[in-house]
């Protein structure tokens, strides 16, 4: 989990400013800017299912990011994330139904009640940790799914909830190429936030009750109130994702907030790198192409003898299961650091290249 | 108020409760051996029931050879299952082995939908009378069985863990592992006969149940209901287990009296242990009979 970056030799840092900096070499600030200049004439060049996949990689990589400051960071299990993006998605579309909110303050403010409620079911957070931590948030997945189909007030009961686009200033971001921009927006706001909650005071003690909860408490690290930040945090990113997700949908069931959704989250933050940033993102987007990567491979395979045999055609939706179960297996026995790590590796192989062993 | 019912669902509390007593008992198992928290136990119930209805209708094996095989499967399976999957996790932090076990439950339940489709299928019958009246209430002649057999294992496992050296072994590993490795205990060989004898347990629960239901993949839920469970009884605690079973069984069973006679929100039952979870955690972290964690630094 220990971020190395590779720096060249002599460059030592001199202040706590440029200790502290997110980026620091000049090559990662050029690739970030690049990297934004890119995505943002993504629309031009891409249709409208790649875009599809685009969005949902933001969108889920928001909320996994939320998940990582709780599992990666401040080393507690949530196996409830789902629910929070799921109360985030309802909360949204119920604020704009009940009190005309614009749907832009609505995000937020969904963000804001996500995080209340984050609060409520992470105060055992304060006396738990580990696995009994795990199994209440367990019990907290089941019972907001059970609220969820209870309460047709909030989330529309069976039915689910109709949500409206978002506008702003009279403009409708109601189409792929549009709603692009909003959850790039979204994702760049998100991701510095968390970047930069990680070198405050907060951050920092986020990562000591994470690495050794006695030391941390002996620092003077008040463990019961940031052990519940840490579930407020968490749900804040989880319920924007959710918010986010309810108004590109433009429809919220209630099925859809499932113990396999949080298992993915899960799995995000697994497979893109504890206690990794960018790592969040990279594991959304394994997440996301994972399944379609199943579905392509089943595509190829159509019609052969192969298909007939295995049922793979109609079964797909199993074989997207348990490609996601075997992924997490897999990446857990052979590479734990997950994809941030192998990245870092990329980039030091070439920086040492050819001189790399 | 009626009477007869109440009578009734406790009765039925008490079955099913047993039987999550013996799930749970088997999850306690795991967790004192290798401490890991199982999350597919549900799975072990699911995996051991398909074999057994496969076994039963497309070998047209009889009861106690398909039951048989069963057993031995599962054995096998678990030995499995802790060789290639856990083993190599050993030593890693506590979140990455609950992730492994809940890949394996997601895989494994994704695999059987894949074999045996979703709908549930109903065991051949196993015995000539359906029912039998007890002191006046209708009982399934299988969960009388259930009973029986959920009563056998726990006897069992009270002389496994008091009598036989193997068991002993087991409780000197959980209760240090240097120092009963020192002493010439195998600890890998401890961890998977704790997967296999856990997963063995299971899958008797996975057959009785199914052979109640139907086996489908609702049987999985019974891994999480185990949850509940341990978490009342304590999470390294046999007794606690099995007595936290019964107590969510009957708790089911009495929210969902509760339910049907005055507040009608319907459903009711399946929530109600998660609530009480949540209680238990608020009030008493390590449970009824869970050892409380002291830390020194």
């Amino acid at each position: 989990m220990a971020s190395a970056y590779f720096l060249p030799a002599g460059d030592y840092r001199t202040s706590y400013r440029a200790d502290t900096t997110i980026f620091p070499t000049r090559n990662s600030r050029i690739a970030l800017w690049l990297g934004i200049a890119i995505l943002a004439c993504a629309p031009l060049a891409l249709g409208r299912w790649e875009l599809s996949l685009l969005i949902n990689i933001g969108i889920l990589g928001i909320a996994a990011l939320g998940l990582n400051i709780l599992v990666g960071f401040t080393g507690q299990i949530s196996i409830g994330h789902a629910a929070f993006f799921g109360v985030g998605a309802f909360a949204s579309a119920w604020l704009h139904e009940a009190f005309h909110i614009p749907v832009w303050a609505c995000i937020p403010l969904a963000g804001a009640i996500t995080a209340l409620v984050g609060l409520v079911f992470g105060a055992p957070a304060a006396r738990l940790k580990g696995l009994y931590l795990a199994i209440a948030t367990l019990a907290a997945q089941f019972i907001l799914e059970d609220f969820f189909a209870r309460s047709a007030w909030f989330t529309g009961g069976v039915a689910g909830r109709i949500t409206e686009p978002l506008t702003l200033f009279g403009y409708a971001f109601d189409s792929e190429e549009t709603f692009f921009y909003v959850v790039l927006v979204a994702v760049i706001v998100m991701f510095t936030a968390a970047a930069n909650l990680m070198r405050t005071r907060d951050g920092r003690a986020l990562v000591a009750v994470r690495d050794h909860y006695l030391s941390a408490e002996l620092m003077g690290i008040n463990l019961a109130y940031y052990r519940t930040l840490s579930f407020g945090i968490s749900s804040l990113f989880a319920g924007i994702g959710g918010a986010l997700y309810a108004h590109y949908l433009l429809f919220v069931s209630v099925e859809a907030f499932n113990i396999l959704f949080s298992i993915q989250f899960l799995g995000m933050v697994i497979i893109g790198g504890l206690g990794s940033i960018m790592g969040s993102l990279m594991g959304a987007a394994f997440m996301v192409l994972l399944p379609e990567a199943v579905q392509g491979l089943a595509d190829l395979l159509a019609g052969s003898a192969l298909d007939h045999a295995l049922k793979i055609g109609a079964s797909i939706s199993y074989l997207r299961e348990m490609a996601i179960g075997a992924a997490i297996i897999l990446f857990l026995i052979f590479e734990p650091d997950g994809l941030a790590h192998r990245w870092r590796l990329i980039k030091a192989y070439w920086k040492l290249y050819p001189y790399s062993h | 108020m009626d009477f007869s019912l109440l009578l009734q669902l406790t009765l039925n509390g008490l079955i099913v409760g047993a039987l999550y007593g013996v799930v749970a008992m088997s999850f306690v198992l795991i967790y004192k051996a290798s401490q890991v928290v199982n999350f597919a136990q549900g799975e072990f119930l699911l995996v051991g029931a398909w074999v057994c209805w496969w076994f039963l209708t497309d070998w047209q094996l009889p009861f106690w050879m398909g039951f048989l095989f069963t057993l031995a499967f599962m054995t096998l399976f678990g030995l499995v299952l802790q060789v290639v999957v856990l083993r190599p996790l050993i030593g890693e932090p506590v979140i990455s082995v609950i992730m492994a076990t809940i890949g394996l439950g997601i895989f494994f339940q994704a695999l059987m939908k894949w074999i045996f489709g979703v709908f549930a299928k109903p065991f051949p019958p196993i015995f000539a009378t359906e029912r039998v009246s007890v002191l006046g209430l209708e009982v399934q002649t299988v969960y009388l069985l259930s009973l029986a057999i959920s009563l056998l294992i726990m006897l069992g496992f009270a002389w496994f863990f008091t009598a036989s050296k193997h068991g002993l072994a087991m409780r000197a590993t959980a209760f240090d592992q240097q120092v009963a490795q020192s002493l010439g205990v195998s600890v890998p060989r401890v961890f998977a006969m704790s997967w296999a004898i856990s997963a063995v347990v299971s899958s008797v629960a996975g057959v009785v149940v199914g052979v109640v239901n139907g086996v489908s993949s609702a049987l999985s839920f019974y891994g999480i209901k185990v949850f509940p469970a341990v978490i009342l009884g304590g999470l390294d605690s046999i007794l606690g287990a099995v007595l936290g079973g019964i107590i969510v069984g009957l708790l089911e069973n009495w929210a969902h009296y509760l339910d049907s006679q005055w507040l009608n929100w319907g459903n009711m039952f399946q929530i109600a242990p998660f609530y009480a979870l949540v209680l238990i955690l608020l009030l008493k972290p390590y449970g009824l009979f869970g050892t409380k964690n002291i830390e020194r630094v």
